[in-house]
């Protein structure tokens, strides 16, 4: 990956991912053979994982330490469709996904397929929409864009507004995940496991910025989905005899569906938009399908996962590299409600009615970690009912290399796993926070004589500042964690989705319309969500805070709508540039009154 | 690109193709992101191999679906790109 043979780099990649992969499952055999002949004790084992595996990413991330800036924030433009797919997948799993969402499907049954269909399904407005046009744009940030088509530095600003308040509520989340992985696998205080954690952050980010962090979410993509569905496949081979749960599961909802009827369950696993008593219920109809619609635009919103459409070669790389991110994604949340089924029938089966005191071991193992699993015999008959047992819902994924009777080797694996998904997450979320405010309000609005080394450094020094705040604002432990990823979508969808879309799909869209609507649909959402959540301000229609941006996004397009009507129409050039970047072929003709400045 | 300029006739005829291509896009995305899921209680009457089919639609099905569209538009949208001669060399 040095700088002399990068070409050599780009078409081996499939000849060093395939070593890596190799070298990844042998090292995890070679751990389990440790456990098995007793060399060292699990604590240990655990250690050897996390070390690891940060130790390569740290790696690949020196390897790739660059000092170009069309490197460090773009990747050089070299990063194939497939690959690009792989890392946009560990970009967008973070420790919610790997470890919290079949936990959610468990406890929520249909009603947590909101997330599963809600964190996908926005990939196909990302492909259709946007990620063509920003990639044949070609520059290096969301905000470029918005700069670059409604008129300068106010476009600019209210993006770069709008970025930070979504990305920084959603990596505080991630560094919160970070540091519970961490304390957990290496014992030590969660709130210096913050920071720990964010060594390994920015081990990935620091010296290569893009380019490190695209190389190493590949490699944190496969150690992620490596780790998530070995034990499910492994559990659904011994249990079914049919190594694809996916398929497999629809016989646990059999049998999970006559359990719920023999203990007196009314709100079954699978009916949908139920409430308590399992009858249908309006609320319940309405913010899922609210929630499905803030989660996609959300997701075709946030500027971590837009970036990475910037670093293919091509526009039509960047289509296809859409395809590949959402197979990726695919790949992790098709299997999350088969765990959510695995684990609900084994709980159903084999815990719930059983003696307390003859328990499968696993639930005793889990019960001596704090919080995770706790049992309370109320009627003091010795016998466990529903009722009796409380679990957090991380439990699901954590535990069942150990429900399937596998060896410690894959729970440290499940770790390392959750760790990779994690860190992904941060570092692309810090990286585009880091970029907006070195590349966008430093060199754009402060200083734009600045030599490139300067740039490179302040950029660096920014990404240190922004992920020590993130992790002390994570050491705090800031309440409704889960709630703020949610916001997080729903604010990036009130603001950002419309004047991107609008700009590339409606000429007369004017430099007024965007920036007031952007502003207009932005603060209803913020409105609603403070006002909801801190004021007790009576929700509109039932409709939850977590899906705020179903107000604010029409406002934003209407708002825009009726001000560019107001407004006398974009100019010629203006309309010239927007053709130009509608078509892959040929120059994007940037306006010059705007921000046509050519980049380096 | 050779030649340089694109005629307004290309970027007209592209465009209008490519917008056509965008709402039969968006049109199915909203089918199997909302339309089918309305029905999930119904669907659920319908079990095949264990999964009640509006279950199946929210865990599997509707996730098919965007994989094929994205990878469907990519591929669409080439060949849009390659009639009208605005593809990238």
């Amino acid at each position: 990956m040095a700088t002399q043979n990068k070409g050599d780099f780009i078409s081996n990649l499939g000849r060093i991912y395939g070593i890596y992969t190799g070298g990844f499952i042998g090292f995890v055999i070679f751990i389990g053979l440790l456990e098995y002949f007793k060399v060292f004790d699990n604590k240990i084992l655990g250690y050897l994982f996390i070390f690891m595996t940060i130790g390569i990413y740290a790696l690949i991330g020196w390897l790739s330490r660059t000092a170009q800036i069309s490197e460090y924030y773009v990747a050089g433009r070299r990063v194939p469709a497939f690959y690009n797919g792989m890392a946009t997948g560990a970009d967008w799993m973070s420790a919610a996904s790997f470890i919290s969402m079949a936990g959610g499907l468990y406890l929520g049954g249909y009603g947590g397929l909101g997330y599963v269909l809600g964190w996908t399904g926005g990939y196909v407005l990302v492909g259709v929409l946007l990620a063509p046009y920003l990639r044949k744009f070609g520059q290096y940030t969301v905000p470029d864009f918005l700069s670059a088509r409604y008129g300068g530095n106010t476009a600019r600003l209210c993006g770069v507004i709008v970025l930070f308040s979504a990305s920084f509520t959603y990596v505080v989340a991630q560094v919160f995940g970070v540091g519970i992985i961490t304390s957990r696998f290496l014992g030590i205080p969660f709130e210096i496991a913050c920071f720990v954690g964010l060594v390994g952050i920015l081990v990935c980010s620091m010296l290569g910025g893009m380019r490190g962090v695209t190389w190493t979410q590949v490699a944190q993509y496969i150690i992620l989905i490596v780790a998530y569905l070995i034990p499910v496949v492994w559990l659904s081979t011994t249990k079914f005899g049919f190594p694809i749960p996916e398929l497999a599961y629809g016989q646990a909802l059999k049998e999970i569906a006559a359990l719920e009827q023999k203990l007196g369950i009314l709100k079954p696993h699978v009916a949908a938009f139920a409430d308590a008593k399992g009858a249908f219920s309006m609320v319940e109809f309405k913010n899922f399908l609210a929630l499905i619609l803030c989660l996609m635009i959300g997701t075709a919103s946030l500027p971590h996962i837009l970036m990475r459409y910037f670093t293919t070669p091509t526009v039509r790389e960047a289509r296809l590299s859409v395809g590949w991110s959402i197979f990726f994604i695919f790949l992790l949340y098709f299997t999350a409600p088969a765990y959510a089924a695995f684990a609900k029938l084994e709980i159903y089966s084999e815990v719930i009615g059983q003696q307390i005191s003859s328990l499968p071991a696993w639930v005793k193992n889990w019960q001596a970690v704090a919080g995770m699993l706790t049992i309370k015999d109320a009627n003091n008959d010795g016998i466990l009912q529903l009722a009796e047992l409380t679990i957090n819902q991380d439990i699901i994924v954590l535990s069942m290399p150990e429900v399937a009777g596998l060896p410690y080797v894959i729970s440290g694996l499940v770790a390392a796993g959750g760790l990779a998904a994690a860190l992904s997450t941060a570092d692309g979320l810090l990286l585009a926070i880091a970029n907006a405010l070195s590349h966008d309000v430093y060199y754009e609005m402060i200083d734009r004589k600045a030599s490139a080394q300067k740039r490179l450094i302040v950029a660096r020094v920014i990404l240190l500042v922004v992920a020590a705040i993130a992790a002390l604002t994570a050491g705090t432990r800031p309440s409704g964690i889960i709630q703020m990823v949610a916001w997080a979508f729903s604010l990036a969808a009130a603001g950002l989705f419309a004047p991107l879309v609008m700009g590339i799909w409606w000429k007369r869209t004017t430099n007024a319309g965007a920036i007031i609507g952007m502003m207009a649909g932005f603060g209803v959402c913020l409105f609603y969500l403070v006002g909801t959540r801190y004021f007790g301000m009576a929700e509109w229609w039932g409709i939850r805070n977590i899906s705020s941006a179903l107000f604010g996004l029409p406002v934003a397009f209407i708002v825009t709508y009726v001000v560019s009507l107001m407004t006398p129409a974009p100019s010629k050039e203006m309309q010239d540039f927007i053709d130009s970047i509608r078509v892959p072929a040929g120059d994007v003709k940037l306006v010059a009154a705007a921000d046509a400045h050519k980049l380096d | 690109m050779k030649g340089g300029k694109l005629t307004p006739d290309q970027i007209q005829g592209h465009w209008r193709k490519t917008s056509r291509l965008m709402w039969t896009l968006m049109i199915l995305w909203a089918f199997f992101s909302f339309v089918v899921h309305v029905f999930a209680r119904q669907l659920n009457e319908i079990v095949i191999a264990g999964f009640p089919m509006g279950f199946y639609m929210a865990a599997q099905g509707s996730l098919i679906a965007f994989v094929v569209l994205c990878f469907y538009n990519a591929y669409a949208q080439d060949k849009i790109d390659a009639e009208f001669g605005v593809h990238e060399e």
